[in-house]
Order: structure tokens, then C-alpha cells, then sequence
């Protein structure tokens, strides 16, 4: 019976193993302002193992993802694109990343937003 | 008390601001029909950054202000909606399911010809506007105004023009529609002026190995022609041209949206020439007389949240021409020696079907199948010599798209199937034959999302004629710093020359036909084999605050096998395989630079330097400049306007040619050994009175220059020195047109 009971216990370990989504989907919200932003945020999610896809939106500031859930998770991915200068929702970049980024990406530069804005 | 008072406000402050409105919904998807909370989706306030996520059952809360009155709500793999909202009420709101397409709408004017940043390979873009400024009708005219390829006249009967790039004929292009191989086989000749110029929506020029998607057959590069698109194009659009070289033209489109999904459009061109011309008075006709009926029908299905999209076309094509001296008369004077005439009437049908599939869930795979037949069937005489032919073909492919890991490692797999049956007579000998191949293909791309990428494609295939062989090609890009591109190329194509079909102006001469033989297995000869390598530098700058680009570009072939297609005795044109070295190594410079406001300007200079090793010793390609000098003005007057002008203007210097030998000729019918240098001017003028009607005027070759005698013994044409195939200049004078747009 006990024996059982573990059987029943790996199969339904498996099955909530293999419930979990190899193309979930998710969208994120990150900050950026420009083209350029747009490729790194992109590169920053793509570069994390188990993303598969990854697309921002210059105007929503949204960042939609298709990624594999066993091998990777949204927290890391928020740290990452955080990593390299963008703010996300949950994760605040360090003002050294940001200070890193190039000119023209300066997003929370009221300034450059503006610049931006003409384009 | 006073300061009790300040106290409590300062405390009831934040309870105050909580005690704004807020705006509470749910978001809902349907899935297996059930309706169910979705997690994560953004929703916010159109234009303001006022925005949050949906927990996870699906509820949201946002500040809420009677300003806002749109609120968008979207979540990857669903239709973003745009909900109006009135008034303060909770929201229940279902996504559909659909493909988030990626299209970002780019606000600055973009030019119309663009040499792209992005593509790993060579490519350039022609758009529908600026194909507009081409003078005429066909797509064998919409390169006229791009520098990558080169027009030239094929002889001076049948008013034909050739196209080449890198220094090569078309057959060594690969000629797509839809990305299905189309002006090949027995349409090489004249398969570009049987695509109207108002069904194209946009060309695609790649320079050098290309893809392998598409086949085998592509050794100097690829052009693909984008149609029309029911779903897409005007309801309803008409064109009238008239010239007065006295060729008149109608073009109408019929588009039709039936339901969400299906729509469909029924496209008419006729074009019709009766004027006989004879400026030069060698008593032929220096543009043939013509006409053309092209009827394309389309059916275009699509459910974006499924991811099914789909195409069915069917084509009629009649075409006839009739050329020679003035006074023939077919019906009196066809193969006899009263007087010298020519009629060429092509018959075609061609249906194709597409069946695309992306799968919603994972916008990075997808799907397409391909399929198409075609019936080309050519009737026509040259003088007394007759040649016919009869092409049936079918292609079919299957292609699969999708990752490896992450989209940075793209591939595309596949495979083609190609089958050709020619009824081939020549001056009544049979040369019938069939072809066909099987293929697979493998396409590798990779993109470091920087400043690197690269595509490397195999493909294998068997042929009943070519054997087994493998083709290999690689492109790649670099971007060492801003806006500079370094892409490099190589690759290998092979094809079976048609030499009947892509030399027929050797008909409209009295050259004796001698094919050497070499037990090969078309025609008694091998296929074409050759190797392709380029280089391109790119780099886009900003000069007086107005952009600019500036690319250098150079390509080699280098042909292991070519039927040496040899004009240098003047009596006499030989095929034969090639015995020694052939290569075509052609450079390029363009720049491109918008100089005032909305005058763009385009300027390039190319060199050429073709090379075969022809019987009678090394030697030029003939008619074949080495040096080409090419500038395109464009300005366009907008004022934000529906009204407004719009001037083209392009210029070509083409050095000088070399005549093929003509030694053995008596001194009346020899050639200098070479041409002169020629320029050619075409102007447009056209005037947008608003975005449905338009009219357009031009002139082409309003410098007027012309080829004296550009027929050899065109005073005794059925005599052995006949010979209409040495043309370097325009046949025809100045000519005007006039045209007129309309669409609704």
C-alpha cells in the first residue's frame, strides 16, 4: 500500500514536473526609452538561459517573453535586464548599470525622453 | 489649534489621495472553453504611463480620472485591445487570442530605396514608392532608377531589355515572385515585361550568394517581387499611360474584402502598340508592335489568431509582338524573302498556392508550403528561322521555421521539388527534354543581437541532369562601430543554360548556329557551375544635419564550368563548354545623401571587369561597359499636404563597349572595335492632387541618344551578315508619356 502511495507520489510529481511550461509565456514591464534600449533589454532577457524569445515595446515598455519554466524563472530575468541598466517593476537597477548606459538611453532623463518623443 | 488642524490634514492627507478614484475590471481568456482570470497582463491608460499588472485571478485596480478614455489591455500571444471606457464602472474584459505582430511604426520619412543595417546579406529594398518613379510598365523597367542593376538592350528587333548585376546576365540571377523562382526556362528572355509594374509592391535585391532557401540557380544574386496583396491594396485602382511612341496601357485593380478573413482581388493589365516607328530609317521598326493582355486573380485567406495565412493565384498571360522591316505583313510576307519579319506570341498560365502556418503560442515557428505550375508556351519566327517552345513546370517547397535555445539561433529547414518539361524546336530540329530535381536545405542563422550575425545554409540535391550535388552559402555581418556594416559573402550555384531561350536575340541574325558537343547532358553540354565571394562596407552618416550613406562593394565569380556563349566570329554563334578561366569581378560605389530638405540624391559608380576565355583567345564580355557612372535626384514637395509635386530625375553614363569581332565581315559590315559612350536622361514630373488621384508626365532618353545603324546589313537582311545583336545605345529616340493614377 505504501508502495502504492509512492507510485501514485512520483507520477503526480512528474506530471506537475512536466505541468510546468516549456513556452510560458509573461510580459514585464521594464524602462527604456529608444531603440538602442530596446536591443539591450532584448539581448539581457535572450542572453538568460531559458528565454526563448523576447521582444520590448519602445512605447508600452513592455516586455514580452516566451521562455522555458523549468530552466529559468521571472525573478532572474528581471535581475538580469536590471543588470544591465534598466529598471524593472519588481527589480530597481544600481546607479552604477545606469550610469553605464549610453547618452542617448538615459530614460529617466526627462530630457532625452523628450528628444525621443520627436522622433 | 491651528496647529492641530495642520496635524490632521497632514495625517488624513494620504487617506484623502487614497480616497481617489480607482478603476477596478478583470481581465478573462477563454481557454478550453472555459473563462478564466489572466495573470500578468498589462493594462494601462492610453497615453499616460499609468499602468499596472492583473493579479492572479485576473483583477486590476488603476487610478481613475474622467480624462481617460481609452485603456489598453494586452498580454503576449492575444490581440492588444483597446477598450473606450465612459464612465466608472468595473471592466470584464476577454482577450482574443491572436499573434502580437511586431510591427513598429516608424514616423520619419524613410527612404524609398534603402540599403539595409539590419540583414545579414546584401540586400536592398525598392518600395512602392519609389518604383512609381520608374517611367514604364513592366518589371523589367523598375530597376531604373536603382544602381544595383544594370538595363541593357538585348538587340534591335524586338525592343527587349536585359537586365544584369554584377556584370551578369539575368539567367544568373535567380528571378523571384512570392519568393517562388519565376522568370526562368523559357520566360528568360521576356519574362520580365510579363509582370506589369503596377502589380509590384516591392522588390528585394540581394547581391551575391543569396539564400538557399529558394534553389540552386542563383550565382550573382536574387531579385524578389512582391505582388499585390488583396488585403492590403486599394479597393479599387486604375492606370492609363499613354506615350508617344504610341504604346497605350490600362492597369486595374478590383480588391474585395469578403469576409474578416477571406479577401480578394482581380487585377487587369492590357497594353497595346500599333505606331510603326522608323526614326533611323533602316526601314525597321525600331520598337516592335505589341499587345498584351495579363489577367492575375487572387484569393488571400487569414486568421491571425490562429496563425493560418494563405494564398491562391491564377494567371493568364497573351502576348504578341511583331517586328522587322516596316512593310511586312505576316500574313502575306511570313517566311518569305519579300520582306524581313518577325512575329513572337507567348501564351501563359500560371496558378500558384501558399499556405503559411505560425503557431500562435510560439511566434518564432512557423510553417509555409508552396506550390506553383506554369505553362509557357512561345510561337514565333525570326526571318526564316523558327523557334518554339513549350515549358511546363512545377515547384513545390515546405519549409519549417523555429529555434535552437532562444531566437538568436534561427533555422529554417525544408525541402523543394522542381520539375520542367521543354518542347524545344529550333529551325525544326528538336532539342525536347525534361528536368527535374529533388532538394533539402538547412539554414542556420545566428544573431549576437550587437554587431554580429551570420547565415550559413546547405542544401543537397538531386537533378536527372546535374547529378547529386551539395550548394553551400554563407553571409555575414559585422558592425565594427556606428552605422558602419561589414558583410561578407560566399557561395556556390549551378543551373542548366537554356541557350536558346536566353540568347534569342541570336535569332534576329543570320549567325550559323554550332553548339560543340561534349556528350554533355543538355544540349551536348555541362551545367553551369561558379563560385561567388563579396565584400560590402557600409556606412551612414550625418553631414550638415542631413543623413547619408556611403557603401563600397566588391564581387568576384568565378565560374568552374560556363557554356561560353561565343558571338566572335560574325558569322557564326558557338556554345561550348568552358575550357579555360571565366570570372566577372565587379566594384561598386554608392552614395546616397538627402542634400536639402527632401531632395534625395543618389550617385554611384561602377566598374566592371568580366573575363572568358573565348576560342579565339582571352578576352571582354562583349557589350559590357567597364565603367558606369549613375545619379537619381528625387524631391518631393510636401507640406503636409494630400497635394503635392514630385520630381525624378536619373542620369546614366555608360562608357564605352567592346564590339565582339566582326574581322571576318567585308569592311561595310565591320564594327570599331568599340562603341561610343552613351548618356541616357529620364525625367518624371508627377503631380498628387490627393491621395486618389495623381497625374504623371516624362520623357526617357530626352538627351536623344541613339545608335546609328544599329542593324549590320539591315539594307540585305537575309543576306549572311544580318545581324541585329550589336547594340550598345537606345533604338529609339526621346520619347514622352503621360499618366494618370486613380484610387479609391
Amino acid at each position: 500500500m505504501k508502495k502504492i502511495g509512492l507510485i501514485i507520489g512520483m507520477v503526480l510529481f512528474t506530471i506537475s514536473m512536466s505541468a510546468q511550461n516549456k513556452n510560458a509565456k509573461a510580459q514585464i514591464e521594464v524602462d527604456g526609452v529608444c531603440g538602442m534600449c530596446k536591443q539591450r533589454i532584448e539581448k539581457a532577457a535572450l542572453t538568460t538561459k531559458g528565454v526563448k524569445y523576447a521582444s520590448w515595446n519602445v512605447e508600452t515598455h513592455q516586455l514580452s517573453l516566451i521562455l522555458d519554466e523549468r530552466k529559468t524563472s521571472l525573478k532572474t530575468i528581471h535581475e538580469n535586464v536590471a543588470a544591465v541598466g534598466h529598471d524593472t517593476k519588481e527589480v530597481e537597477c544600481s546607479t552604477e548599470a545606469y550610469n553605464n548606459l549610453h547618452p542617448c538611453c538615459k530614460y529617466k532623463d526627462e530630457e532625452i525622453i523628450k528628444d525621443h518623443k520627436d522622433e | 489649534m491651528k496647529l492641530k488642524i495642520i496635524y490632521i490634514i497632514i495625517f488624513l492627507l494620504p487617506v484623502l489621495s487614497l480616497a481617489q478614484e480607482t478603476f477596478k475590471g478583470i481581465v478573462m481568456v477563454k481557454e478550453n472553453g472555459k473563462m478564466k482570470g489572466l495573470e500578468g497582463a498589462t493594462v494601462y491608460w492610453k497615453g499616460t504611463d499609468i499602468g499596472t499588472t492583473t493579479d492572479e485571478k485576473g483583477w486590476f485596480a488603476l487610478k481613475y480620472n474622467s480624462e481617460y478614455k481609452e485603456l489598453v489591455i494586452s498580454f503576449i500571444g492575444y490581440t492588444t485591445a483597446i477598450v473606450p471606457i465612459n464612465s466608472n464602472i468595473e471592466l470584464h474584459h476577454l482577450l482574443e487570442e491572436g499573434n502580437e505582430l511586431d510591427e513598429v511604426e516608424i514616423k520619419t520619412r524613410r527612404k524609398t530605396t534603402a540599403v539595409s543595417y539590419l540583414e545579414t546579406s546584401n540586400l536592398t529594398n525598392i518600395s512602392s514608392e519609389e518604383l512609381l518613379n520608374a517611367a514604364c510598365c513592366n518589371l523589367s523597367e523598375s530597376f531604373e532608377t536603382n544602381p544595383s542593376i544594370d538595363v541593357n538592350f538585348s538587340d534591335a528587333i524586338t525592343g527587349t531589355k536585359q537586365i544584369q548585376m554584377l556584370g551578369l546576365n539575368s539567367p544568373y540571377i535567380l528571378i523571384a515572385q512570392e519568393n517562388i523562382p519565376s522568370v526562368r526556362g523559357a520566360s528568360q528572355a521576356y519574362g520580365l515585361t510579363f509582370t506589369p509594374g503596377t502589380w509590384v509592391e516591392s522588390i528585394q535585391i540581394t547581391k551575391g550568394a543569396g539564400s538557399v532557401v529558394n534553389g540552386y540557380e542563383s550565382i550573382a544574386g536574387q531579385i524578389n517581387a512582391e505582388l499585390v496583396k488583396p488585403y492590403k491594396d486599394d479597393r479599387l485602382f486604375v492606370n492609363l499611360f499613354g506615350s508617344n511612341n504610341g504604346r497605350l496601357e490600362l492597369n486595374t485593380h478590383f480588391n474585395q474584402k469578403i469576409s474578416d478573413k477571406w479577401s480578394t482581388g482581380l487585377y487587369l493589365h492590357g497594353n497595346h502598340r500599333s505606331k510603326k516607328i522608323d526614326t533611323n530609317n533602316d526601314n525597321f521598326l525600331d520598337i516592335p508592335l505589341a499587345k498584351q493582355i495579363n489577367i492575375m486573380n487572387r484569393w488571400q485567406y487569414q486568421d491571425l489568431q490562429k496563425g493560418w495565412v494563405s494564398f491562391l493565384s491564377f494567371r493568364y498571360l497573351s502576348d504578341e509582338k511583331q517586328a522587322g522591316e516596316i512593310g511586312f505583313n505576316p500574313s502575306k510576307d511570313k517566311f518569305t524573302t519579300n520582306s524581313w519579319g518577325s512575329e513572337i506570341n507567348t501564351n501563359r498560365v500560371d496558378a500558384t498556392a501558399k499556405v503559411g502556418y505560425v503557431f500562435p503560442e510560439i511566434p518564432f515557428q512557423s510553417f509555409g508550403f508552396q506550390t506553383a505550375y506554369s505553362k509557357h508556351k512561345q510561337d514565333s519566327y525570326y526571318g526564316l528561322q523558327m523557334y518554339d517552345i513549350n515549358h511546363e513546370s512545377v515547384y513545390s517547397s515546405l519549409m519549417f521555421n523555429s529555434i535552437i535555445g532562444d531566437t538568436r539561433n534561427k533555422f529554417k529547414t525544408g525541402l523543394n521539388f522542381t520539375y520542367d518539361k521543354y518542347n524545344e524546336l529550333v529551325n525544326e530540329i528538336d532539342y525536347s527534354r525534361s528536368e527535374n530535381s529533388f532538394g533539402g536545405f538547412f539554414e542556420y542563422s545566428y544573431d549576437d543581437l550587437e554587431n554580429f550575425s551570420l547565415i550559413a545554409g546547405m542544401r543537397a540535391d538531386k537533378h536527372n541532369k546535374l547529378g547529386f550535388f551539395f550548394t553551400p552559402r554563407l553571409h555575414m555581418r559585422y558592425a565594427p562601430w556606428e552605422k558602419g556594416v561589414l558583410r561578407a559573402s560566399l557561395g556556390r550555384g549551378k543551373r542548366s543554360a537554356n541557350i536558346f531561350a536566353e540568347n534569342q536575340q541570336l535569332f534576329a541574325s543570320n549567325r550559323a548556329i554550332n553548339i560543340i558537343d561534349d556528350g554533355g547532358e543538355i544540349y551536348g553540354l555541362d551545367p553551369e557551375t561558379a563560385w561567388n565571394y563579396g565584400v560590402s562596407f557600409l556606412q551612414g552618416f550625418n553631414l550638415f544635419e542631413k543623413k547619408g550613406d556611403i557603401v563600397f562593394d566588391f564581387y568576384r565569380t568565378d565560374f568552374s564550368n560556363k557554356v561560353v556563349v561565343d558571338w566572335e566570329n560574325s558569322q557564326e554563334i558557338s556554345f561550348y563548354n568552358l575550357e579555360d578561366e571565366s570570372y566577372a569581378n565587379s566594384f561598386q560605389t554608392e552614395i546616397s545623401y538627402e542634400l536639402i530638405d527632401k531632395l534625395d540624391l543618389k550617385l554611384s559608380y561602377k566598374y566592371y571587369d568580366i573575363q572568358t576565355k573565348y576560342k579565339s583567345g582571352v578576352n571582354q564580355k562583349p557589350l559590357v561597359p567597364k565603367h558606369r557612372f549613375f545619379a537619381n535626384a528625387n524631391y518631393i514637395t510636401k507640406h503636409n499636404s494630400e497635394r503635392f509635386w514630385r520630381f525624378n530625375a536619373t542620369y546614366n553614363l555608360v562608357g564605352i563597349q567592346r564590339f565582339p569581332s566582326t574581322m571576318n565581315s567585308p569592311l561595310i559590315y565591320q564594327r570599331p572595335e568599340f562603341s561610343e559612350q552613351t548618356n541616357l536622361l529620364n525625367l518624371q514630373v508627377t503631380k498628387v492632387f490627393s491621395r486618389k488621384f495623381e497625374i504623371y508626365v516624362g520623357g526617357e532618353n530626352v538627351t536623344n541618344t541613339t545608335q546609328e545603324n544599329p542593324i549590320v546589313s539591315a539594307d540585305n537582311p537575309f543576306g549572311s551578315y544580318f545581324d541585329s545583336t550589336m547594340v550598345y545605345a537606345p533604338i529609339n529616340g526621346a520619347n514622352y508619356y503621360v499618366g494618370l493614377r486613380y484610387k479609391l
